[in-house]
């Protein structure tokens, strides 16, 4: 399934660009794109793996902009 | 956009950023000017450093125990402690100062780009007013279904696309196609999402759900269009990744070589490659180039062209060879008369007469007169009509009998008929109790706008127009050579069409691209076929908006030259901005090792540079405002 998450406080581009990279590369994820512009986050996933990788997502952004945070509705 | 720039505020972080660095800087003013020497100065220095610059040093510091060390914050924490460490105090906190300085403003750029491109996108209706069990309630447009009944007031927004009940109204069309003009829209006629309705009341019956109406469609092309990257976005991602690592193994080198080669005291060398710290972020280019992309594709649209990605964006603009279709794309795709010849009677009369013979055939010809005649045509007047087939027809008007059809017909019953030279479209003769009274012209007719809007393609550059067309070759020619074509293929089957683009696209030269513009009908082969495949007139048709990869929302043509022109002036933006960015960074880099720039001069090629370079990419976003 695809879902697209809004995203918080996403202040720095070549954040962005990393975080996609390493989100990317969590189990169950076929695709992502973090939209720095209009802080967006497409993901593409495993419908039964996606708590868990968005808990990991939002760690990694975390690691990268302590601010920056995935809004999960 | 004059609205955004006076409505914008800081937000609270940024109203923080700026209240620190008032305080910082006066407090730096002021040491700067009491005459302070060595440990006092040290420590009093450490205060405004403190204010300005402990949360990059609380980044940095969490960084490291990530092991993030090409970290924008580490790196800035890194060149100020260092130059503390040399003793150059006053310029360690001018460093960061300056750079939160540049850090805000950075972040009002950004943010006021952001808010342009929500304006660029603010075509999503925000309610549906749908009657349910008699009673009109308000509802979000994706609560709605197929098949219930909506009402749109004069000024808002059609929620969603359907058929018009009931209610004729005015509708302004400017934020799917770019043009400012009005459509009439009656009772059984369709109604896209995302106009404005103007002056009465609709009752419109829904037809797709909210998730797959035009609204959504365009702007969900729109946000997807930023994950088609174009070549230039590649690199730059591709380049940020390997560009600090660089720059940062390059300053250990810089600070520890050379003094081991005895070229001088480590104290200066270390003092050299802070520079070299400061400037290693890649930052200027990873957002000024997707900004410029994104504002490209986002004022496109709010001309009503549609690209659906950066890459295609970026092939428009190396476009030299443009391939047109013919009908529905440089013609109108509907028959209509264009000239009259009566000979024997008045132009009126000629009509009249057709029009009556004409009345009962389903042909596109007859449509086309009748439509010229304008009125119902007595049906009583006439009797007997025949219809023969490859001639025409004929029939009794008013008790005499009268022949319409082609010159074939006029030989047959040994009428002598005036030949016309070479028409644009069909002849059509009349002829009444064997005398010969005029024929008439009905033709495809060419666009109003078209050899203006072919015109100006040439000026932007295009080298070679050609026409494809499954017309004869007599009226291809006459169009074609009228329009200004190069080249010009007729009585082309569809299956044809491919091959023809094929041939050309072997014709052309390593690095020039091939565009065809069709009107989405029968020639989705084509438009994937070809570098870039242009659909027209996609208000509605899905298949066009699927098969191509720049859709134009209108019939006109001149959102060509407006698409090319766009392009040509996103990639010259990036290019700028490559250029601009790296000239400055590179240019720092190499006076540092010289030892002719110092910290200040570094950091203005780190933000200030960034600044300048969304400033030069957000003139795309602003573009759409201008007419």
């Amino acid at each position: 399934m695809k879902y697209v998450f809004e995203m918080e406080d996403l202040e720095c581009a070549n954040c962005a660009a990393k975080m996609e990279r390493d989100i990317s590369v969590l189990p169950g994820v076929h695709k992502v794109s973090v939209n720095f512009l209009t802080q967006k986050m497409t993901l593409e996933a495993e419908d039964s793996q996606l708590d868990q990788i968005l808990k990991q997502a939002q760690k990694i952004c975390k690691k990268y902009e302590p601010d920056c945070c995935i809004v999960t509705k | 956009m004059s609205k955004t720039e006076q409505t914008y505020k800081l937000t609270k972080k940024q109203k923080k950023a700026r209240n620190r660095i008032v305080i910082a800087g006066s407090l730096f003013l002021l040491f700067a000017l009491l005459p302070l020497y060595g440990w006092l100065k040290f420590f009093l220095y450490l205060i405004p450093y403190g204010i300005i610059g402990w949360d990059v040093l609380k980044k940095a510091a969490l960084n490291i125990k990530q092991g993030q060390v090409f970290d924008e914050n580490f790196l800035m924490a890194l060149a100020t402690v260092g130059a503390f460490g040399c003793g150059e105090t006053a310029e360690a906190v001018a460093v960061m100062l300056f750079y939160q300085i540049g850090e805000l403003f950075q972040s009002v750029a950004v943010h006021r780009s952001r808010s342009s491109i929500a304006a660029l996108m603010d075509i999503r209706p925000d309610h549906a007013n749908v009657e349910r069990d008699g009673i009109l309630i308000e509802v979000d447009p994706s609560q709605v279904s197929p098949g219930e009944q909506i009402v749109v007031k004069p000024g808002e927004r059609v929620p969603l696309d359907g058929i018009v009940l009931d209610g004729s109204s005015q509708l302004d069309t400017s934020a799917l196609t770019g043009e400012s003009y009005q459509r009439n829209v009656q009772p059984g006629q369709e109604i896209v999402s995302g106009c404005i309705n103007l002056t009465g009341v609709l009752h419109i019956q829904v037809t797709n759900s909210y998730e797959t109406s035009t609204v959504s469609k365009i702007l969900e092309l729109v946000e997807n269009a930023s994950s088609k990257k174009a070549k230039t976005e590649q690199f730059i991602t591709k380049f940020a990744r390997y560009y600090t690592p660089v720059v940062v193994i390059s300053a250990l080198f810089l600070a520890f070589l050379p003094p081991l080669l005895g070229l001088g005291p480590v104290l200066m060398w270390i003092q050299r490659s802070l520079n070299f710290l400061v400037v290693s972020c890649p930052c200027a280019l990873v957002i000024s180039v997707p900004l410029a992309f994104f504002g490209g594709i986002g004022g496109a649209s709010r001309n009503g062209i549609l690209i659906k990605g950066g890459n295609y964006l970026e092939a428009l603009s190396h476009v030299k060879t443009m391939v047109f279709d013919k009908t529905g794309t440089l013609t109108l795709g509907h028959f209509s008369v264009s000239q009259l010849y009566p000979s024997a009677c008045s132009s009126e009369e000629l009509v009249e007469l057709t029009a009556l013979a004409e009345q009962f055939s389903p042909h596109p010809i007859a449509q086309a007169i009748l439509q010229k005649y304008g009125k119902t045509p007595d049906a009583n007047r006439v009797s007997h009509v025949q219809e023969l087939a490859g001639l025409g027809i004929q029939a009794i008007v008013d008790g005499k009998s009268v022949l319409v059809g082609n010159v074939s017909l006029m030989q047959q019953h040994q009428i002598e008929a005036i030949p016309l030279e070479n028409p644009l479209g069909s002849g059509v003769y009349v002829a009444k109790d064997g005398q010969f009274l005029g024929s008439l012209v009905v033709e495809d007719q060419i666009k109003p706008q078209a050899k203006e809007d072919l015109r100006q393609l040439k000026e932007q550059g295009i080298s070679k127009l050609v026409m494809l067309t499954g017309d004869g070759a007599s009226i291809a020619n006459k169009v074609s050579s009228y329009l200004g074509f190069d080249e010009v293929h007729s009585q082309l089957l569809p299956q044809d069409k491919v091959s023809c683009v094929e041939t050309l696209l072997h014709a052309k030269q390593d690095g020039q691209l091939l565009a065809f513009v069709g009107d989405g009908i029968n020639d989705a082969p084509v438009l994937s076929r070809s570098d870039v495949g242009i659909a027209m007139g996609a208000m509605g048709s899905d298949a066009a908006i699927e098969a191509a990869d720049v859709v134009l929302m209108d019939d006109s043509l001149s959102a060509l030259p407006k698409a090319l022109a766009i392009a040509k002036k996103t990639m010259r933006i990036v290019r700028q901005n490559i250029v601009f960015a790296l000239g400055i960074k590179l240019l720092v880099l190499a006076l540092s090792i010289f030892g002719h720039a110092n910290l200040w001069l570094a950091v203005f090629a780190d933000v200030g540079v960034s600044i300048l370079a969304i400033l030069n990419s957000a003139r795309l976003l602003y573009q759409s405002s201008k007419k």
